[in-house]
């Protein structure tokens, strides 16, 4: 039973290129275009980690965060978050808000598969 | 980053583009709006964000210029005003323009863009031109150094969970680093009424051995570096052994982590007994504590005993022209030996072959001993194809995992030189042509990940090497269609599999649709071949379709010397390599009579086919009434060899021909006999080859 993995991203194409590689790692993925989508989502579909951008519409990465740590299927799963800023201040902001750890953008796919591993086992 | 990544991008930018227009639009109508000023922030972070990751650099630093400012503007530090809203209007038809330009290779007006970001760093205030460019990752290569053993204490805060940390998992990872010592300390247990189910109450102790380095270690706690306590303190360099040679009594490690105090250690130490027993017993320390100390020194000790073992197992290094002189001294001596042999039962003399048999048994030894000194296992050319395969699969953008089998095979040092070259090729060919793209492969129902799997076995005095793939195989019908094309076979050919698949080795041919940059370089298998069979090896393939390729080449240990057997015809005298032989039976006149000039000799109710050399070389004379057939084995056929006579058994030290005789079909090398005459080494997998080719 493959793992199953959501990626929330309001870029179509980092969407894709995620799912490309995640799905090649091996990984089911359940696609989620902004954080609103992604809890309704994550209301009714199980998923092993969630991987979401911070500035998304409708909800942004933080507000997902949040409202995904207080699902009961959710509250001990690896959030990961995207972010282009490097300074800490979003990084903390996600970090309180119960996210796992955050890959910088850009990146390269075999980084994201690397931090999958870490954080998935 | 693949073609189809890009596409997706650029399509996602023009969509937003357009999108943004009509915000910036809006937003002159309503500046405060700031659910507008969201949209168009969110949509030059999208471009910056997702431009960088496929890389459109120019695009992502541009873009992130426009971002800067609207960043300030949602923060309330600028407000929207028409020469704003113009600017990035300006700016977006730039980006537009760079988008166009990426594929077509045309220039995009540089000046245009200083402009626009001139306007924006005025409107936000920015003085100077501290442009802020995305810097790409570097991927830093661990610098491999001696190993050093860390003492690493991680004690997670209570709610660690409530982030998604699994502790495990970095335990895990540590493991992974070198040689680990885990012990779990339970005593921050609450009482259970007390305690949160969903809190972490336990540390870790951690003993790790490794040549990765500190920041290797504190890389797997990046994620969490705030969300728990951390020590990591070094314990033990292992390059400094010699000067020590008992790691720290008991005592010094509890008080090094901490765990006890020095007046507590000298209140114990006053009594007589085993430190660690009367630090329990005496309430100041728990179990748990001493025996995370104990495992301390036990991995330690452990550590160093490899060590020292590893150091003890001592080796000089030789010039390898030195090696070579010694093997060919060797070579002479096995061939004086060999007259020495001769001259003796020539003369009858009983103490003299005494002597000769003495020489002949020291010299075996000393030849297998040089050569063994030569010998090297393969391993080291295998991990340098790990590299080959790791960066050609990035190249052409397919995931491909390299097994090795059997790495600690010894072969002859310039046996493996001369291996690579063509192992590389081989490799690189089952890479582009074998393994398909990970979505041909999931298509087809097979994992994405391709596997190359790379073996070496000993197999008499012969080495087995295979390269395997799990790729798409070969296909036959592509190779019939392009050896016709090629004139290599006629349009009617009717060939086995076999036959098929050795097209692939003929001069100039390759199947790969388009020359890519890896295998189409005109260097084609022919080479590899050539290079195989000039280490007098051979090469077999077989192949399913859709399942994969295997590539088996069989090498001799050594160059220098092998065993055969001496045959006669006539005067001639002739060297079959022993590897190949597998029997030798008679063959007499009726035996011949009754095949009917077939060429196939009954051995134990099989049919073998011969090759009669009398006639193949067209030595003049007439064979004795009763010849002999050597059977060999080649690739898995038994094929004869029909002699005048069967001699025995000969070291032989091969000497390469001139050349003039270099290209001789059937013949490999020669060698001086005892009694000075030359015997010519047979060739036998050619020589099969050539008689199959002639019936065909």
């Amino acid at each position: 039973m493959a793992k199953v993995i959501m990626t929330a991203d309001d870029s179509a194409s980092v969407r894709q290129m995620v799912t490309f590689t995640l799905k090649q790692g091996g990984y089911d993925v359940v696609e989620a275009v902004d954080g609103k989508d992604a809890l309704q989502k994550l209301a009714t579909t199980k998923v092993d980690m969630l991987i979401t951008d911070l500035n998304m519409p409708n909800l942004d990465g933080i507000g997902l965060i949040k409202g995904a740590r207080a699902l009961a299927s959710c509250k001990f799963i690896p959030i990961v978050m995207l972010t282009t800023e490097s300074q800490d201040s979003k990084k903390q902001e996600g970090k309180a808000a119960g996210a796992t750890g955050w890959i910088v953008k850009p990146f390269k796919p075999e980084q994201l598969m690397a931090v999958v591993k870490k954080v998935l086992g | 980053m693949t073609d189809l990544h890009r596409q997706a991008f650029k399509e996602e930018a023009y969509e937003l583009l357009t999108e943004l227009e009509s915000s910036l639009l809006e937003l002159e109508e309503r500046p405060d709006d700031q659910d507008l000023i969201g949209r168009v922030f969110r949509a030059m972070h999208t471009i910056k964000g997702s431009g960088s990751m496929f890389g459109f650099d120019d695009i992502a630093s541009f873009t992130h210029e426009v971002e800067t400012v609207f960043d300030m503007v949602r923060n309330g530090k600028l407000s929207v005003t028409g020469r704003l809203v113009n600017l990035t209007l300006a700016a977006r038809d730039q980006i537009r323009a760079m988008l166009d330009a990426a594929d077509s290779g045309a220039e995009t007006d540089l000046q245009a863009s200083a402009e626009i970001i001139v306007g924006l760093r005025e409107l936000a205030g920015f003085a100077g031109a501290a442009s802020a460019a995305i810097e790409p990752q570097e991927v830093v290569e661990a610098q491999r150094k001696d190993p050093v053993t860390y003492r690493i204490r991680f004690v997670p805060q209570e709610d660690i969970f409530a982030t998604g940390t699994n502790p495990l998992n970095l335990l895990a990872e540590m493991k992974e680093l070198g040689t680990c010592t885990v012990v779990a300390q339970t005593d921050g247990f609450p009482p259970l009424e007390e305690m949160n189910p969903e809190g972490c109450y336990v540390h870790w102790d951690v003993i790790l051995t490794t040549d990765q380095g500190e920041n290797a270690v504190r890389d797997i706690f990046i994620f969490v570096e705030d969300d728990c306590e951390l020590k990591i303190e070094v314990v033990a360099e292992h390059s400094r052994y010699d000067e020590q040679q008992d790691y720290k009594k008991l005592g010094e490690i509890l008080l090094e982590r901490g765990d006890i105090t020095a007046d507590e250690m000298k209140a114990v130490l006053s009594q007589q007994r085993r430190f660690g027993e009367l630090a329990v017993s005496e309430g100041i320390l728990n179990e748990a504590k001493v025996q995370a100390a104990l495992a301390e020194q036990k991995h330690v000790k452990e550590v160093r005993q490899e060590k020292q073992a590893a150091d003890a197992s001592s080796s000089i290094r030789v010039p390898a022209e030195r090696l070579d002189l010694l093997v060919n001294l060797v070579g002479e001596m096995v061939t004086v030996q060999a007259r020495l042999s001769q001259t003796a039962a020539q003369r009858d003399d009983a103490e003299l072959m005494a002597i000769a048999e003495e020489v002949e048994r020291l010299t075996a030894e000393l030849r297998d001993s040089a050569l063994n000194i030569r010998m090297l296992p393969i391993g080291s050319t295998f991990s340098k194809f790990k590299r080959l395969v790791r960066d050609l699969s990035v190249e052409l953008g397919k995931q491909i995992e390299m097994t090795t089998e059997g790495a600690e095979t010894e072969l002859d040092k310039t046996v493996i030189e001369k291996l690579n070259d063509p192992l590389v090729h081989l490799i690189r060919n089952s890479i582009d042509h074998g393994i398909e793209l990970p979505e041909v492969r999931e298509a087809a129902g097979k994992p994405a990940r391709g596997t190359v799997h790379l073996a070496a076995v000993h197999s008499g005095d012969s080495v087995l090497i295979t390269i395997a793939d799990d790729g798409a195989g070969l296909d036959k019908e592509a190779i019939r269609t392009k050896g016709i094309e090629r004139g290599i076979i006629s349009a009617g050919a009717e060939l086995s599999e076999k036959e098929l698949f050795g097209l692939i080795f003929a001069p100039g041919f390759s199947t790969a649709k388009t020359v890519s940059s890896i295998s189409g370089r005109g260097v084609g298998m022919d080479v590899v071949k050539r290079a195989i069979e000039a280490l007098r090896g051979s090469i077999d393939i077989t192949s399913v379709r859709g399942q994969g390729t295997r590539i088996t080449v069989k090498i001799p240990l050594t160059l220098a010397i092998i065993e055969s057997l001496l045959v006669k015809i006539g005067n001639d005298s002739f060297m079959m390599p022993l590897a190949l032989v597998d029997e030798c039976v008679e063959l007499t006149r009726e035996d011949v009579a009754r095949s009917h000039g077939r060429n196939l000799a009954h051995v134990r109710e099989h049919l073998v086919p011969y090759i009669p050399l009398r006639q193949h070389f067209r030595i003049t004379g007439t064979p004795p009434d009763i010849e002999q057939i050597v059977i060999t084995q080649v690739n898995g056929m038994r094929v004869g060899f029909v002699v005048d006579h069967v001699i025995g058994e000969h070291q032989t030290v091969i000497k390469s021909l001139g050349r003039a005789y270099k290209d001789t079909e059937g013949i490999s090398g020669a060698t001086i006999l005892g009694d000075g005459t030359v015997a010519l080494i047979l060739d036998i997998p050619q020589l099969v080859q050539a008689v199959e080719t002639e019936q065909n």
